[in-house]
């Protein structure tokens, strides 16, 4: 005879099977992109259950003396696929992972790493000091079970820019700020591949939660004088070319500013302002919409500040 | 006919025979059943989807969540509910227009998931309401507002920003004040929040006056439009719950002329 127990078990598995119809685990593809460089490209969309955050684009570099990581994912369970397809491209353990700036898309899989070989700018460390750990939150919320296990590990190791050399591999570390108060984009030698971060966004629309648009427009000038032939954005498809992908973020930069400005002139408040037009240069940027309400929540309260003048009689 | 025979008998009646077939909630509110016994009383109380509520897909931050409630599609408006079900101070504004068109702009916190929505009373004292669901992260409520975190709350008190534009759409309006708009959820911070903002233009016509609650976000800035002429001043006074007054005066101007930038 069955056991009454097992049977229970049984039908409530079945019964939980449609709802739990992922095991949480990373299916990672590394895509060559170059002699020894790989990226897993991320889902050109918002953090959400069905992508399990897996949004940004994470490079791989292969070395003599190890895998050189840029940018480790979203959780922990990311970090540890990250590490086992990075290994399984390479044939060598992983020996260096760059953050390139603080957003937990990009770092929160750190802990599947030896804190000694988790790279940062001491401006990232020091930022991440403060701000690292309060993403977790809204991650474990937004992302439940992939998350499980994930915990913000601060970086072991301190770098400053100029050129390292890993296993024979030369990197020209480039430290920048804009996209967040410290970005970092780093130059493979060998292939003229310009790893961006968040820096450079192509074909899926620029995020700015701790953006500054003047410094970021800054560093987009800085990054197009480099000579690099080719650029992996933070966030969509790969740029064959040097400088597609980071005009076009300057453009929408350029845009969303512009517009906001007006929108405050003209007296629209932040709903009319995210739901303006978007020109038709930007069909191809995935996730427009959703990052235009963004920007306006991040930025519409600053230009509002700005060019609302004073009606109060303690005005200056 | 029959109005007149209700009329006669009062609004007890009418209020029983809405009662009666209550209009089931389109967004299923827990709280719907006493949230608008609490709002509404015994007025009729109608769901219409020419009350346009607009929010942006997602809620980014939850200190400060944007909410239009437009309803110039509709004629005799006279009061303004902004509100959000399942925020422990439900209500946000409570706008009473008179040479106005029946619009309201304004940032609130949200607590948790819930309906945001806006009602509008007609001059028969019925209330048409529309909204929608929006999902938040928690604590919009309960979390120090910027200003206490970083300290500077009391330095920028009393300061007033704003413009009056007139255009096609009639004279809009844009305040926005400093104000930490303390819930009195934080520990050791008592609620403190501007609690009324009214808007007087020449030879005293009223533009409409709020009644603001600590839902409201931190540094409120609000939106309405008013039927007031180029040239003419317009003047802001409110207060908040310690008594302090606020005071600022606004000169109607032209609105540019163009808005979209290519």
């Amino acid at each position: 005879m069955l056991d009454r127990r097992a049977v229970l078990a049984g039908l409530a598995g079945m019964l939980a099977m449609p709802v739990q119809a992922r095991d949480f685990s990373y299916v990672l593809r590394p895509v060559p992109v170059g002699d020894g460089i790989w990226v897993i490209r991320g889902a050109d969309a918002a953090i959400a259950m069905a992508n399990g955050g897996a949004i940004a684009n994470i490079t791989i570099i292969a070395t003599a003396a190890g895998a050189v990581l840029v940018d480790c994912g979203p959780s922990l369970r990311y970090g540890q696929a990250l590490k086992a397809a990075a290994e399984g491209v390479t044939g060598r353990p992983v020996t260096r992972v760059y953050l390139t700036h603080l957003h937990p898309d990009h770092i929160y899989g750190a802990g599947a790493f030896d804190p000694a070989i988790v790279a940062a700018t001491p401006a990232l460390a020091a930022l991440l000091k403060t701000e690292g750990a309060g993403f977790s939150d809204g991650m474990y919320r937004l992302l439940g079970d992939w998350m499980r296990g994930t915990e913000f590990a601060p970086p072991g190791r301190i770098i400053e820019g100029g050129e390292e050399v890993t296993g024979g591999r030369r990197l020209r570390l480039v430290p920048l700020s804009g996209h967040s108060p410290a970005d970092l984009a780093i130059l493979d030698d060998r292939t003229g591949i310009l790893v961006a971060g968040d820096l450079v966004f192509h074909d899926r629309a620029p995020s700015t939660p701790h953006a500054r648009l003047g410094p970021w427009r800054q560093a987009l000038t800085a990054l197009k004088a480099l000579d690099h032939r080719s650029t992996i954005p933070g966030h969509g498809p790969v740029d064959p070319t040097p400088a597609t992908a980071i005009d076009q973020t300057r453009d929408w930069l350029d845009w969303l500013e512009a517009s906001l400005r007006a929108a405050v002139a003209d007296g629209r408040d932040m709903v009319e302002a995210g739901n303006m037009a978007i020109p038709p240069r930007f069909a191809r940027l995935a996730a427009a919409r959703y990052e235009l309400q963004r920007s306006v929540s991040h930025l519409y309260p600053g230009i509002e500040a700005e060019l609302l003048p004073r009606i109060d009689p303690r005005r200056p | 006919m029959i109005r007149i025979a209700i009329a006669a008998t009062g609004a007890v009646l009418m209020a029983g025979s809405a009662q009666a077939q209550p209009q089931r909630d389109p967004l299923e509110s827990p709280t719907w059943q006493g949230l608008a016994a609490s709002l509404f009383g015994t007025e009729r109380v109608h769901f219409d989807d020419r009350v346009k509520v607009e929010f942006p897909a997602i809620a980014e931050d939850q200190h400060s969540f944007p909410v239009t409630v437009d309803a110039r599609g509709i004629a005799g408006v006279k009061r303004i509910l902004l509100f959000a079900d399942l925020n422990p101070i439900p209500l946000a504004i409570d706008y009473s227009l008179e040479a106005a068109r029946p619009y309201l702009a304004a940032r609130i916190k949200l607590d948790q998931r819930t309906p945001v929505r806006g009602a509008v009373q007609l001059a028969d004292g019925s209330w048409l309401v529309n909204g929608g669901w929006i999902d938040a992260a928690g604590g919009g409520c309960s979390a120090p507002p910027a200003s206490r975190v970083k300290g500077d709350w009391a330095e920028h008190l009393g300061e007033m920003r704003g413009i009056a534009l007139n255009g096609a759409d009639g004279t809009r309006i844009r305040l926005a004040f400093r104000h930490p708009m303390d819930t009195g959820f934080v520990a050791n911070i008592p609620s403190y929040h501007i609690e009324h903002v009214g808007l007087v233009g020449a030879q005293g016509r009223h533009y409409g006056d709020m009644q603001i609650e600590a839902s409201v976000a931190e540094d409120p800035a609000i939106t309405t439009i008013a039927e007031a002429a180029t040239g003419e001043e317009i003047k802001v006074a409110g207060n908040d719950t310690n008594g302090i007054g606020y005071e600022g005066r606004l000169k109607v101007a032209e609105a540019p002329a163009a808005f979209a930038v290519r």
